[in-house]
């Protein structure tokens, strides 16, 4: 393959990625990673550099439509910034010390998991919440534009489990150069009880610092390929734009459907991959 | 008092939406330029993503890919590319320190800072231990 079918072909893909990763709110990076890695033959670490970049791409794109739709928290997102960042920072350099089927094996054991979490119904009557006295001390709690309620308001649970569990999101996101979006919907959307649109959305606002935080590392280190790093930002840009389009009428039930079998496939192939050796 | 809280708020997040929307949209223009003349040169060679080799290292810091740009080298000019894109959140975070200070919040300028703090070391102080 000559560079020129190359970048076609991976400039398509990452448009389909950027599609996927957008309108799931987990970012193009988690699935970049493995299409790059099974289905290009590049290397892991050309792919997780090229990935970290895009990443940066469809979340600020994205991030700059939904913060004036009103969706996200731009204090939920900054506060929980503190932790993703150290953590993304402590995980670049920790990407370097790993072998590199370990890195498959973790990556592969992240998506199966989050596929999982994502599949656990969430009870219907955890709407109305009493306000938590961390997070109004924060000033974490607020409200979104609801097709139905008009105007819904929120209050924000248990603030340190959300930001313990959002180190490890920016640990994932510097080890494996994902937005690890996932993680963090995850975070917000399970162990804080912030209604799901404002998870994504918010989720979506803090990738991009997240993944500037080890991007200076990766970078540094020689993992961003500027001939691969090309098509995959311009594809996965374009095909996030799109997904922001039809993410903000989309049904919820049907995203959480979307994300959990992409990540739950990926992550099986990822894991069998990595345990087999071939990276 | 609260209304012209949520005011500003809001004001905020429109200047961050453009913000990070005209970093972006800089940035793809100057990946697409670059990535034009990389492939008008270079579009029949063989793509060997299968082996790492690691950057050379005009391409791994910013003095080198200063360089590179000044040379019209279409790799470089993507890299300055990516270097905006990495930029735009910075720059985002950046903004806050002083919209934070200007609604008088203390508490979110510090943890801003911290961020930012953490932002820059990874930007300009990693190159320098791992160069």
């Amino acid at each position: 393959m000559n560079v020129l079918e190359f970048t076609a072909l991976v400039a398509v893909g990452s448009f389909v990625a950027g599609l996927l990763g957008s309108l799931t709110g987990l970012g193009g990076g988690v699935v970049l990673v493995p299409l790059l890695t099974l289905f290009f033959k590049v290397d892991i670490r050309y792919a997780i550099g090229a990935s970290l970049v895009s990443v940066i791409a469809t979340s600020s794109g994205a991030a700059a439509a939904y913060v004036k739709e009103g969706f996200s928290n731009i204090r939920i997102g900054m506060f929980l910034e503190i932790a993703t960042t150290i953590g993304a920072l402590a995980g670049a350099f920790l990407a370097a010390i790993i072998p590199l089927s370990a890195l498959a094996v973790i990556f592969g054991l992240t998506l199966l998991y989050s596929a999982f979490l994502s599949r656990k119904p969430r009870p219907k009557s955890q709407r109305h919440l009493p306000p938590d006295p961390t997070a109004t001390k924060l000033k974490l709690n607020g409200s979104f534009p609801d097709p139905e309620e008009g105007l819904r308001s929120y209050n924000v649970q248990r603030v340190p489990a959300g930001f313990g569990l959002m180190f490890g999101a920016g640990a994932l996101s510097g080890l494996l150069g994902i937005g690890s979006g996932a993680v963090k919907v995850l975070a917000m959307d399970q162990a804080m009880k912030i209604p799901f649109k404002v998870s994504t959305t918010t989720s979506n606002f803090m990738i991009g610092v997240t993944a500037a935080a080890s991007a200076g590392v990766y970078l540094a280190r020689g993992y961003i390929d500027p001939g691969l790093a090309m098509p995959v930002m311009l594809g996965v840009l374009a095909g996030s734009t799109l997904g922001t389009r039809i993410l903000i009428q989309a049904e919820t039930k049907w995203l959480r459907l979307i994300f959990s079998v992409v990540i739950g496939v990926l992550g099986a192939e990822m894991l069998y991959k990595g345990l087999a050796g071939r990276f | 008092m609260a209304s012209a809280h949520a005011w500003t708020d809001r004001k905020m997040e429109e200047f961050v939406g453009n913000l990070l929307r005209t970093g972006v949209l800089l940035s793809a223009a100057v990946v697409f330029a670059g990535g034009a003349i990389y492939l008008a040169r270079h579009w029949s060679q063989p793509a060997e993503y299968h082996i790492f080799r690691g950057e050379p290292s005009e391409y791994r810091s910013l003095s080198g890919i200063w360089q590179q740009v000044l040379a019209l080298r279409g790799r470089g000019i993507i890299q300055l590319g990516l270097l905006l894109l990495i930029a735009t959140p910075v720059a985002r975070v950046a903004f806050s320190v002083w919209a934070f200070a200007e609604e008088r919040d203390r508490m979110y300028v510090a943890f801003t800072l911290i961020v930012l703090g953490v932002l820059l070391y990874s930007l300009l102080g990693s190159s320098a231990v791992l160069n």
